[in-house]
């Protein structure tokens, strides 16, 4: 079930570059955060650093603690496997698996979990489009390979297959960048059902769409070419659009930069 | 935008038929290219099915069955049923032993290695498959060969309760798991160099899906990486199937040249067409030519055949992931 995360002094690097400097924050669980900053300030390094997944490009490390519900998961001994199992993610541009069947697509994340019995996975299948709100759309074509679908369905169905095995986190790294308005639509009025039962990451270019879905927001910045992304200020969404503490937070959500 | 060409003024004429004739030059060079290609396979398969009648005309259907090759005797009696025998079996032999090795090599350059590894590994590749293979044949024939014996003798000693590696004759080394061996060796850099590329293909998108959803690497390469390179890898055995079923010299110095039918692949003997042609083309008489030509002919249909089976398998499974049939 949905779970908090706390982080604590977390630095991220790709090779030599430092992306992301000591970020302390507190996500908590059934809401939906927002992180929001101009385009390299390290908001999808940090997002990726919530599950392990920083660290499968060549040359990127992690330093700093990151507790799930006071487990660290950068601790000596955890296996990353078993930390992405809990904590699912959406990706920027929707990526199903293409030569498998939509129905495979959803089951991918049980079968690595050893689950095979045909009726638990038709179950769960149904239950995850419908809960994607994708259910009506491909029940029909279930054996179609995902790939066939329209680029808003098919990230309707990467959340599908990512909420499938009830992870702890939903981590969503700019789900709608890719998708025309109506879509955007449907993925924010998702995430809104969706916060009722997991805790919720989104990272996003757009903030109407931070100010639409999340309930807490944190505005990350760099200082300048080179220098690595910090965490400005996080705060309740209304207040952050309203009256940031910061200056610069202000001066980037009224459009003065970035 | 303001930048819109204004739509009262004439398009420029001139710049559009040099635009036109760019599109048609290339139009002609690939459409030819294309038909290039066609017209040389149709006109090698006329030019082997003339030449090969006279050997036909003599031998008639004995031609399939027949096992000796005594095309210049009175009466000329020869046949391509052991030497295509030995063909296909040296080559699906060799393919048995290079795609898995092929395939791993691939995937531990692609998946595996740290990335500068990778990279290196995968220009050593590139080269390795570009060295003609007879080079690796004649290492093969001269190093490996003779190294073979005792693991030969092992084999038949301890697994002879499969009757493949049943040895009655109990001498070693020119045998046909040797030439399958050294045809292994030959084809493994093209196949694993053009694996490699197919690998590479994959979006990291793909991979980054079946990480995040807590697939260990193995588990990452059986669900995104594998499964859409399946007709890419099918196409890289292929060629390797081609080469294989096409070498000649390595193949004629390691066996002992007999026309039988044996599958017992550890005893010395055995023959394939395109080493028969190379060992017998300089001594053929006339009606021996012939009959060389229509081995060929032979060679040619078992590549076509094998290819295109290849790919209806490939299309068959395609067809049913996507669930059309």
């Amino acid at each position: 079930m949905a779970k908090r995360i706390d982080v604590e002094g977390l630095n991220a690097w790709y090779g030599g570059f430092q992306a992301l400097a000591d970020v302390n924050m507190t996500i908590e669980p059934k809401q939906v955060t927002a992180f929001i900053g101009p385009s390299g300030c390290g908001k999808s390094t940090f997002l990726r650093s919530l599950n392990r997944m920083h660290e499968v490009v060549p040359g990127a490390r992690v330093a700093g603690r990151v507790l799930l519900d006071d487990q660290d998961i950068y601790a000596d001994g955890v296996d990353p496997v078993a930390v992405r199992r809990s904590i699912g993610m959406v990706f920027q541009r929707p990526n199903p698996f293409p030569t498998m069947s939509v129905r495979d697509n959803v089951a991918a994340g049980l079968k690595l979990n050893g689950v095979r019995k045909k009726s638990q996975l038709d179950d769960v299948v149904e239950r995850s489009l419908r809960q994607a709100g994708l259910w009506d759309e491909v029940s029909h074509r279930l054996n179609r390979p995902g790939g066939g679908l329209s680029g808003g369905q098919q990230q309707r169905l990467c959340i599908a297959r990512a909420i499938a095995v009830e992870p702890e986190v939903l981590l969503m790294d700019e789900p709608c960048s890719s998708l025309d308005p109506i879509s955007t639509l449907r993925i924010e009025d998702l995430i809104g059902e969706l916060k009722d039962e997991y805790t919720i990451v989104i990272v996003t270019h757009n903030m109407q769409e931070a100010a639409r879905v999340s309930d807490v927001t944190a505005f990350f910045n760099i200082a300048g070419a080179g220098e690595p992304g910090r965490l400005i200020e996080c705060g309740p969404t209304t207040k952050i659009f309203t009256k940031p503490d910061d200056t610069r937070t202000e001066d980037y959500i009224t459009g003065r930069f970035g | 935008m303001a930048v819109a060409a204004p739509t009262s003024e004439p398009l420029a004429p001139r710049q559009t038929r040099e635009v036109r004739r760019g599109d048609r030059v290339f139009r002609g060079l690939t459409l030819g290219s294309g038909l290039l290609i066609l017209i040389l396979i149709v006109a090698i398969a006329t030019f082997l099915v003339w030449k090969a009648i006279p050997a036909f005309r003599i031998s008639g259907l004995h031609f399939f069955t027949e096992k000796g090759w005594f095309p210049d005797a009175k009466p000329a009696k020869f046949g391509v049923a052991a030497i295509a025998f030995g063909t296909v079996l040296s080559s699906v032999i060799a393919l048995i032993l290079v795609v898995p090795v092929a395939i791993g090599a691939a995937l531990a350059l692609t998946e595996l290695a740290p990335r500068r590894l990778g990279t290196v590994g995968g220009y050593v590749m590139d080269v390795l498959a570009a060295v003609p293979s007879v080079v690796y044949g004649l290492w093969g024939v001269f190093f490996l060969v003779p190294k073979l014996i005792p693991p030969q003798r092992w084999l038949s000693v301890h697994a002879s309760f499969i009757p493949l590696f049943q040895n009655k004759s109990n001498t070693f080394g020119r045998s046909v798991f040797a030439a399958s061996v050294v045809l292994a060796i030959m084809v493994l850099p093209i196949v694993a160099a053009i694996a490699r590329e197919v690998f590479r293909q994959v979006p990291r998108a793909h991979r980054e899906a079946a990480l995040a959803l807590g697939a260990t690497r193995w588990e990452t390469i059986r669900m995104a990486v594998l499964p859409p390179s399946r007709s890419g890898v099918v196409g890289a055995v292929m060629l390797g199937l081609g080469r294989a079923l096409g070498e000649t010299i390595a193949v004629a110095l390691v066996l002992a040249a007999t026309f039988n039918i044996n599958l017992r692949v550890l005893e010395p003997g055995g023959n394939t067409i395109a080493a028969n042609i190379a060992t017998k083309f300089g001594e053929a008489g006339i009606v021996g030519r012939e009959a060389l030509i229509a081995s060929g002919l032979v060679l040619f249909a078992i590549t076509l055949a094998v290819n295109m089976a290849a790919r209806a398998v490939v299309y068959r499974s395609t067809r049913i992931a996507e669930g059309k049939v």
